[in-house]
């Protein structure tokens, strides 16, 4: 089983893309898992049709220690098993914590037992690695190739770099490795070449450039993915492409990532001031 | 075997203080060299403390929590006490410290109980604030208190919990005093910052809303002593045979409606300066009532403290009291003295402990005719070693910048002219008020003060001094006692007490005596003199 975690600036597509390319799997046959690391629980939506499920931290609040894997594993799109971490409202307590047990409580009830022939398992990330709960999924045991999700915007660039810092600490002490970045596509002049320049100068691909299209956000409207709405649309092609590149990918960094002013450079050499 | 100090000055300790150094890495040996003084008391000399402790040196330090719900609010009887955290930090600050208290026939006591909100890994995830309103409500109806107090431990600044808001809603919604301490245990470098905290609140929410005039001639808190051991029971009677109203002891043998009333006094007198100069500081800027600082730990100082007081209310009848109480007192003290001294003279003693209590004692100990040769502080600041001139030029910290200093403005209403007075005309007339001297002024030339010392240095010590008696607390009591040196503890007493007032010193006297001249530690051989406690190999070469 490959153990995946996608990772991004706030509000730059990771669940959507997520689940568009892990539809591109399960089209694929691989068997797959989505564990949603969002407070929000928003993750799964697309997969599952829209279907709210109990999140893992709310069936412990309620059920307490007494909780089958059933309740709060829900089969979507595909055949893929989908769960959602879950966590506080905002502002009150600890949502990185509540990752920690989250993922905890998921291994002990055996969600990633052999005997469920799992391909992939894929962790679906809340922004930037905030703090140490939320750098969860990439720590020793736990996912071991990440995708960072980003567009030709300079905030979700910066993000991008400092994911990368996260991960080199890991990838040190662990296994963790990075598998490239997804450019989810803003319409920002030069965008494939600005992130096609910055995954080299991080020691990675740009594993793919997703296009803009507003096909995506209907799919979304309906509750699914490209895939599942319209199979024959060029955007369900997209996602086909970036799910086999993943599928195929044999390239795993530690990556190098940049000091600000390189960053800033960057972009005055690639991007709108050019 | 002691080296002999009698009739002599002591042996200049510079030389220990290079070994002790010579072995730690080039920066921290810097930094400790700040916290070691041999002392000279016709110098000004700096003992750098309040500091962060340096990772990995065993030191004798707790933390914030301890200090504001262990130390301060702890020996309050009456104020349901509720720690919001996981179990462990409220297990072990139940009523350790041995604060006993009186609450009399009719008098509530909550002092044996532990009340915790139990936090859980879905309380630290979701927030605790619920649990802690439920707990709260809980309390209320199964003891219906006067107050209840919340003590943050560290999860709950982590997670932002909002305690103080808790409080107040509580307060509402139940219509008795609820307040909460921002007392997580990582705050500043020591129990200190918790003393501060508990300081603030206790002023904050408690303070001044009792305006009721308790009788008596003369009114007086007596700040800074937490009756271990019985110490306060015993100057609580001096007190009344002297008709002084006691209004309250922080904390002590203490009720929460004492500390309502305790701004409706004459005088503060302050015992530990450390832990409370803070509430006599505040009552002070805020009602105008001076503070002095008084040592009830040794005969003479008993003495001298009860002259003072007498001296502060300018009352002859008072004063002929206070001799009558030390003329009477001091026929057992001196028995005892002579009865022990055989044992104890020129014997040598160290102790570390507190943020006053390592002076405080050395006073018993030379009644006894004992020498301190080294001692210093856990938890102390500059001004408890140099004396208080120093305060306008201690370095403010970020640790120390951290604890909210509260900002006070006089009462109009209830503002004392008659004592600033009073005050003013007894300066001129040489009674020392707002005074702490310090430890270094009154310890002997080479005495070698160490703030918060380590097992390193204290072993270090041992072996240069070969002292008669260890001070110290629970941590240390094995460790030294292994070295063949007995140990009294000064936070708990042991099993002892009480040792304040005159009494107390003849408890001590005896006590030491004991324990100078027991042989059982030296005479025993410990099994590793002759095998090894532990083998151990050296690691593989990578690691």
């Amino acid at each position: 089983m490959r153990k995946i975690a996608i990772y991004g600036k706030g509000g730059i597509g990771k669940s959507t893309t997520t689940q568009n390319t892990v539809a591109g799997l399960a089209e694929m046959g691989k068997k797959v898992m989505v564990v949603g690391c969002d407070p929000k629980a928003d993750s799964t939506r697309l997969l599952l049709g829209g279907l709210a499920q109990k999140t893992v931290l709310d069936t412990l609040r309620e059920e307490g220690e007494d909780v089958e894997l059933e309740d709060i594993m829900k089969n979507g799109y595909g055949g893929t098993r989908c769960t959602e971490s879950g966590g506080p409202e905002p502002g009150v307590g600890c949502a990185g914590r509540g990752i920690i047990t989250s993922i905890n409580m998921l291994e002990q009830l055996g969600a990633y037992d052999e005997s469920n022939h799992l391909d992939y398992a894929f962790y679906d990330v809340l922004g930037d690695v905030v703090c140490g709960g939320f750098a969860m999924p990439i720590r020793d045991g736990k996912a071991q190739e990440i995708y960072i999700v980003v567009s030709g915007e300079m905030m979700a660039m910066y993000a991008a770099n400092n994911i990368c810092k996260g991960i080199v600490k890991f990838a040190e002490a662990g296994g963790v490795r990075l598998g490239g970045l997804i450019c989810n596509s803003r319409k920002v002049d030069n965008e494939f070449e600005m992130i096609e320049q910055l995954a080299k100068r991080l020691g990675t691909q740009m594993i793919h450039f997703v296009p803009r299209d507003n096909m995506v956000q209907k799919a979304e409207i309906n509750r699914k993915t490209v895939i599942d709405y319209d199979p024959t649309h060029p955007q369900a092609d997209e996602y086909r492409a970036l799910a086999k590149k993943i599928d195929e990918n044999k390239l795993f960094v530690i990556p190098t990532p940049l000091e600000i002013d390189e960053l800033e450079k960057l972009l005055i050499d690639f991007g709108i001031a050019n | 075997m002691s080296k002999k100090v009698e009739n002599t000055i002591l042996p200049d300790p510079s030389e220990l203080k290079e070994e002790i150094l010579a072995k730690y890495p080039k920066k921290v040996a810097k930094k400790r060299d700040k916290s070691m003084v041999v002392n000279d008391p016709e110098v000004e000399q700096e003992v750098q403390s309040n500091v962060r402790t340096i990772p990995g040196i065993i030191t004798q330090r707790g933390c914030c929590y301890a200090g504001c719900k262990g130390v301060v609010l702890g020996p309050t009887r009456d104020i349901v006490n509720i720690v919001h955290g996981p179990i462990g930090c409220s297990f072990y600050a139940w009523l350790t410290r041995r604060n006993q208290t009186d609450p009399g026939p009719e008098g509530e006591n909550f002092m044996m109980y532990a009340f915790s909100t139990d936090m859980q890994d879905s309380n630290v995830v979701f927030g605790g604030e619920k649990k802690l309103e439920q707990a709260i409500r809980e309390a209320h109806e199964l003891f219906h208190p006067h107050a209840i107090a919340i003590f943050s431990t560290c999860p709950v600044g982590l997670i932002g919990d909002d305690v103080h808001s808790v409080a107040r809603e509580m307060k509402k919604e139940l219509g008795i005093n609820v307040f909460g301490f921002s007392c997580e245990g990582y705050k500043g470098v020591s129990q200190s910052a918790g003393h501060h905290i508990a300081n603030n609140g206790i002023f904050k929410h408690v303070v001044g809303l009792d305006n009721t005039k308790k009788p008596g001639k003369y009114r007086v808190n007596l700040l800074g002593e937490y009756n271990i051991g019985g110490d306060a029971f015993e100057l609580e009677k001096y007190f009344e045979e002297m008709g002084i109203t006691l209004v309250s002891t922080y904390s002590g043998n203490s009720s929460i409606h004492d500390f309502e009333n305790s701004h409706m006094v004459d005088l503060n007198m302050v015992m530990c300066h450390r832990s409370i100069n803070y509430i006599a500081e505040m009552m002070e800027k805020k009602y105008g009532i001076p503070w002095f600082k008084v040592n009830f730990i040794g005969a003479d100082a008993t003495a001298k403290s009860l002259r003072k007081i007498a001296e502060y209310f300018e009352d002859a009848e008072l004063m002929a009291k206070a001799e009558a109480i030390i003329k009477r007192e001091m026929k057992a003290v001196k028995a005892a003295i002579s009865e022990v001294k055989p044992k104890t003279d020129g014997k040598l003693a160290m102790m570390f402990v507190g943020g006053s209590r390592a002076h405080h004692y050395q006073e018993l100990f030379s009644e006894m005719g004992m020498k301190s040769v080294s001692a210093g502080y856990e938890f102390a600041h500059r001004d408890d070693y140099e004396g208080r001139h120093v305060i306008p030029d201690i370095k403010i910290d970020a640790d120390s910048r951290n604890i909210e200093e509260l900002e006070v403005s006089p009462d109009e209403a209830m503002w004392r002219a008659d004592l600033v007075e009073k005050k003013a005309k007894l300066v001129k007339a040489g009674l020392e008020f707002s005074d702490y001297v310090g430890m270094l002024p009154e310890m002997d030339k080479n005495a070698l003060v160490i703030d918060d010392v380590s097992h390193w240095e204290a072993e270090k010590l041992i072996e240069f001094y070969k002292p008669d008696i260890f001070c110290a607390g629970i941590k240390e009591k094995y460790v030294i006692q292994k070295s063949g040196v007995p140990l009294k503890q000064l936070h708990s007493y042991d099993y002892g007490g009480p040792y304040a007032g005159f009494k107390g010193a003849v408890n001590f006297y005896h006590e030491i005596a004991r324990m100078v001249s027991t042989t059982a530690w030296s005479l025993v051989t410990p099994p590793w003199k002759n095998e090894p406690a532990l083998v151990a190999k050296m690691a593989d070469a990578k690691y």
